[in-house]
């Protein structure tokens, strides 16, 4: 899908222990199956099924997305930073594709 | 027998009759029982209990395509004790699920925002199952001017 684009809000640096708060968005139709088009043909599924959040390679995060979660699928929720590292953030598509988008963050 | 073009007018005009007849004039929406059936399996038959956990959703959606809702679950979120997930269902939609969310200690917090599609005015339920077997349930209504499942 060209259009896809996932835009992710990570602070740049947090206190050892801190909660921080990341935010998530990727532009994505959300394909609910309910619609019908013009003809009155039902339009097929098709939205991201599947999103986890993972810091340096462990998962911190994930959710279960159904049609009924509105189109370009916000996500906010928090993740306690221990050290430094790399954030990598994955969303799959029920075709089989996958997106991913990466944030780093320092420790203060 | 012959056919005439009036019984093949006849048989076509009831054929088309039946099928019309058949059909569901919109989507089908779950009910309140499809909804706490759902949450009575996501506990394994335990009862959820109320508080420790709460969901935040308007009182009146403008636009049922896009419904902020939050959950909040207090928990202290250690390997011995966290919550483990959150899921939330909506009891009037074509389908009563909307989302799990999946947390671990490293969350820090159990606490999560999205955004939903309402189809009509209805409750918002939100349960949450904790690493030591609790369970949590809150409910909300929501009313919904507009509807949002693109019928």
């Amino acid at each position: 899908m060209a259009s896809v684009k996932p835009r992710v809000k990570v602070p740049k640096s947090a206190s050892a222990g801190e909660v921080i708060t990341i935010k998530t968005l990727i532009s994505h139709p959300m394909e609910s199956g309910q619609r019908k088009d013009g003809d009155g043909n039902p339009i097929p599924r098709q939205i991201i099924n599947t999103f986890t959040c993972e810091f340096n390679g462990q998962t911190v995060f994930s959710c279960d997305i159904e049609p009924a979660v509105s189109a370009n699928p916000y996500l906010e929720f928090t993740a306690k930073v221990g050290e430094a590292g790399t954030f990598k953030f994955t969303w799959v598509d029920d075709d089989g594709s996958v997106y991913t988008e990466e944030k780093e963050i320092a420790l203060n | 027998m012959t056919i005439t073009r009036r019984s093949m007018l006849t048989l076509s005009v009831g054929a088309a009759f039946g099928v019309v007849a058949g059909m569901r004039s919109g989507p089908a929406s779950a009910t309140a029982e499809d909804a706490m059936a759902k949450v009575m399996e996501f506990t394994g038959g335990t009862e959820p209990a109320t508080g420790t956990i709460t969901l935040d959703a308007p009182e009146i959606a403008e636009n049922g395509n896009t419904v902020p809702v939050s959950v909040s679950v207090e928990s202290p979120m250690t390997a011995d004790d966290y919550v483990e997930s959150v899921v939330i269902y909506a009891d009037g939609n074509p389908s009563p699920d909307v989302i799990t969310f999946n947390f671990t200690p490293m969350s820090g917090e159990a606490s999560a925002t999205t955004r939903m599609r309402l189809a009509k005015t209805q409750n918002v339920i939100a349960v949450a199952k904790t690493s030591t077997g609790q369970v949590f349930m809150d409910k909300k209504e929501v009313k919904v001017t507009i509807g949002g499942c693109g019928g």
